[in-house]
């Protein structure tokens, strides 16, 4: 065992017989993300490194607290990338860069704008090394691209915000960069554009990313060279320059895409930026405020000023959910008991304080990040 | 596997191989005790369901004792088909008072004997769950019952020009309920992935009887993305009975290439080739020279009988890109030493191509009396090691192996060719399957890439896993089945028959990045 990974064992034993919460912290990136967690900073960035990247086999292991640029340099180098973009947010201790660990990237399972072609984060983890509450190391999942072998631990770790242990190492499949990509805009209205997306999502359209704000559909297209250019003939709309194209969507990926630049005004001032998992294909919701949707209509953001209450009981009528992304004073927009997470049914809700039992039974890791007594 | 064993071996073979607790925690009370408990979960099922909706006779309960690994066989104390999600949940609620053991069957095609019955359980055939509920080609979705078959899934969904992508080799029979139960794979989900990418919702009880949806029709759910734990669970978790499934646009066309190489290794390196210059196939697939002559003699499809290996490399897409790619794909496949290149005119030879890949487990059906078919996965840079050594093995136990690969998965699927009338030829054949799986651990792979672990590789989950690891597994079991009455027995062996199956078998003792912690 590493130096590194015995002190992180060591303290989460100590941790569990003082019965001390921890809260577990990468680069601190991402910490306005979720609820307010109570506990002793347990920093996981000295289990750092990539352990193996095998471009011909697709995967690629790092340690949790190997930053994210590093793995995208290393991936860049074979021509590869992380396929689901995982968003880079200011680093902390940094001021004026973005940073991020794997680690971190994977307990918060934020996708960035291809999600709705190539999969969420979560479809890339192979494999994934725990620690759990009981202080014991665990291996799940693996190296290699089918494995059912046992239950699929690794992948349930993605956006559970380490409430169910430290995550020290993962395995992600990578992919090649797709050779050719072309961005489209369009002027259009939000029902129409949520139409033209459902419309040209069930044809066999290289598609990869799409987001529409204040009037203008931006479509991004990937894949072999001819298949991009048919799609934009066939398409249509105005081409984007591809330098702005690619800081556009970096914009998208980061947030800080003019949107979320205004959002962050709009928040000091009392509203709330809230992000909406849908059916694709809902119509525009009913709401008051400024919104952005992206993954083909899967994804809506909205800065607003409505109740929580009124903002979830739209997400839930659609068939979908809402999360409380960011606000000045997340508890004042919730109310008392409320979660920055759509509350789970009865039957899910005991499952997850089970499942938190069977993975940290005294309620050592991350209390208050996720779901209130989670 | 083939073979039928008696049930007296079957007993033998499934407390070595690490099935305790199912005998611990159920006893098989003696044949009196058991009809007189039969009667008393028929008179209790009876309440709630119709008693056509029940079987218990041995004459009924037969066509139930086994799935696709006919080798290991269970009578049922009873067989329930429910018609209803009413009548599940009812059905659950009487076994979980009774403390019953339940296993939810689909089409029973499996490989690893997940849903054979349990001694002292309720089989819950769920293959009346047959319809379609919604093919939505607007969301490009479908919501179907758990029993629909995952080829119906296509063809309900082809007017729209959508199909369901995952494409096990049995998906004229085998049904959508039983893909989540199992995750399954297919030739082509190396681009279009598992099951488990593919669904979106998944509805079900618990054992309790209590309504339960996992993920939901939009990309994300609120709580901890729990679908993965489900789909692959092997009906331990939960009874499902409602899936919503992603459907994909037809490809435009596809087109398949045939390459013949002089060995094995060639072959090998070619996919690591065609993966490295990053090209992602819609298929890639692998048969060796023993394999391709016996489904060549099944079904003539003109295989290449010189090859020592023969790889299947499938593009598809719209006609521009399949142009594209296929050029790629055959310049890196000349490059790697191919010494022949057939690409398919037209769709009915690229069918012809699939025909014998499809075929291989029929096919070798008739080369020998029995085979058992192995499922391992490897690093796709070991595929000429883990064949050296398949090679080896096949003299050392004295038996014919075949192989046939998802190659691009890494997923090996050797047959391994035996008599069982032969005395000690199953133990052998065994053996040889152990070892195979064991090697592939050993290579940095799993046990088990797409057929599951059930009853039949039960033991060699004690090689891949630490006892803390299937103490985790055993753990997350109980938060979603307390009383541990779904499907016990199967995927996670106790700690004390892992130690019985030998202390030589160290766990991850022999994985590459020794710098790792193990434990």
């Amino acid at each position: 065992m590493s130096k590194a990974l015995n002190s992180l064992v060591e303290r989460v034993r100590a941790a569990r017989e003082a019965r001390t919460p921890l809260a577990i912290r990468g680069a601190g990136t991402k910490s306005f993300y979720g609820g307010a967690v109570t506990g002793e900073t347990l920093d996981v960035r000295e289990l750092s490194g990539i352990s193996s990247y095998e471009p011909s086999e697709l995967v690629l292991t790092a340690r949790a607290g190997t930053p994210l640029a590093d793995i995208e340099a290393a991936l860049a180098e074979r021509g590869q990338w992380l396929p689901f973009e995982p968003p880079h947010f200011p680093d902390p201790e940094r001021p004026g860069l973005r940073g991020g660990t794997i680690g971190g990237a994977v307990a918060a399972g934020l996708s960035g704008p291809s999600r709705s072609s190539v999969g969420s984060l979560r479809d890339f983890v192979l494999g994934a090394t725990l620690l759990n509450g009981q202080a014991e190391v665990l291996s799940f999942g693996g190296q290699v691209m089918k494995n059912v072998a046992g239950y699929d631990v690794s992948r349930v770790l993605p956006g559970s915000l380490g409430i169910l242990g430290v995550i020290c190492e993962v395995s992600l499949k990578v992919l090649p960069l797709p050779p050719a990509s072309a961005t489209l805009r369009f002027d259009c209205s939000e029902a129409e554009a949520i139409e033209r997306l459902q419309a040209w999502g069930g044809q066999p359209l290289p598609i990869q990313a799409s987001a529409w704000w204040q009037g203008a559909l931006v479509v991004r297209l990937a894949g072999a060279m001819a298949a991009v250019q048919a799609a934009v003939h066939k398409m249509g709309g105005e081409g984007i320059d591809p330098v702005l194209a690619q800081r556009f969507w970096n914009g998208m990926r980061d947030q800080t895409d003019e949107f979320f630049a205004e959002s962050r005004r709009a928040l000091a001032d009392g509203a709330a930026l809230w992000r909406l998992g849908v059916p694709a294909g809902t119509e525009p919701l009913q709401l008051v405020g400024e919104q952005l949707i992206e993954w083909g209509g899967a994804q809506r953001w909205w800065v607003t000023r409505e109740p929580a209450q009124r903002v979830r009981e739209r997400a839930s009528r659609a068939g979908g959910h809402a999360t409380l992304y960011r606000a000045k004073d997340k508890a004042q927009q919730l109310g008392a008991g409320g979660s920055v997470f759509a509350p789970l049914t009865p039957a899910l809700d005991r499952i997850h304080r089970e499942l938190k039992k069977a993975f940290d039974p005294v309620g050592v890791f991350n209390p208050g990040r996720f779901y209130p007594g989670l | 596997m083939n073979a039928p064993v008696p049930r007296d071996a079957l007993a033998a073979a499934a407390s070595s191989a690490g099935v305790g607790p199912a005998v611990a925690e159920f006893p098989d009370p003696g044949p009196a005790e058991r009809r007189s408990r039969q009667a008393e979960v028929v008179t209790a099922l009876s309440a709630v369901l119709p008693t056509s909706l029940l079987l218990w006779q041995e004459e009924d309960t037969i066509p139930y004792e086994c799935d696709g690994l006919t080798a290991y066989r269970e009578r049922p104390l009873v067989v329930a088909l429910p018609e209803t999600e009413e009548q599940v949940r009812a059905v659950l609620k009487v076994c979980h008072r009774l403390r019953v053991p339940v296993v939810a069957r689909g089409a029973g095609t499996g490989l690893s004997g997940g849903a054979m019955p349990h001694r002292m359980g309720v089989t819950l055939s769920l293959a009346r769950f047959n319809r379609i509920l919604q093919i939505d080609r607007r969301s490009r979705s479908a919501r179907v019952q758990c029993g629909v078959r995952n080829l119906a899934i296509s063809e309900a969904a082809s007017p729209h020009g959508l199909y369901y992508a995952p494409d096990p080799s049995s998906q004229i029979a085998c049904t959508i309920g039983g893909n989540v139960a199992e995750n399954s794979g297919g030739v082509h989900c190396l681009k279009y992935g598992l099951t488990l990418h593919n669904v979106l919702r998944v509805r079900g009880f618990t054992m309790e009887g209590e309504l339960v949806e996992f993920g939901s029709e939009a990309l994300d759910a609120p709580g901890l993305d729990l679908l993965p734990l489900v789909v692959g669970s092997e009906g331990m978790l939960a009874v499902v009975t409602e899936v919503t499934v992603r459907l994909v646009p037809k490809p435009q066309l596809a087109r398949c290439i045939m390459a013949s190489f002089p060995s094995v290794q060639a072959a090998g390196e070619a996919v690591a080739q065609v993966i490295a210059e990053g090209i992602i196939p819609a298929g890639l697939e692998m048969m060796d020279r023993p394999m391709t002559a016996a489904v060549e003699d099944f079904v003539h499809a003109g295989y290449d009988l010189k090859a020592a290996a023969i790889l299947l490399c499938e593009s598809d897409g719209t006609a521009e890109e399949v142009e594209e790619e296929v050029r790629r794909m055959t310049e890196v496949l000349s490059g790697c030493g191919a010494s022949r290149l057939e690409v398919s005119r037209d769709e009915a030879q690229r069918l012809r191509f699939w025909s014998g890949r499809k075929n291989a487990f029929p096919a070798s059906g008739r080369i020998s009396p029995d085979y058992m078919c192995m499922d391992s996965t490897i690093p796709r840079k070991r595929l000429a090691d883990i064949l050296t050594a398949i090679g080896e093995m096949e003299n050392r136990h004295g038996l014919r192996c075949v192989n046939v690969f998802h190659a691009g998965d890494g997923n090996l699927h050797p047959l391994i060719l035996f008599d069982a009338n032969r005395p000690g030829e199953l133990e052998r054949a065994e053996a040889f399957g152990a070892e195979i799986l064991e090697t592939s651990v050993r290579l940095g792979g799993t046990v088990t890439g797409e057929h599951g672990v059930g009853i039949e590789k039960i033991r060699s989950m004690c090689v891949q896993f630490s006892p803390e690891e299937r103490e985790q597994m055993a753990a997350l079991k109980r938060a979603f089945d307390p009383a541990g009455l779904l499907n016990p027995g199967k995927v996670i062996p106790t700690l004390h028959r892992c130690a019985e199956y030998g202390q030589m078998h160290v766990k991850k003792g022999l994985l590459p990045f020794a710098e790792l912690p193990r434990f």
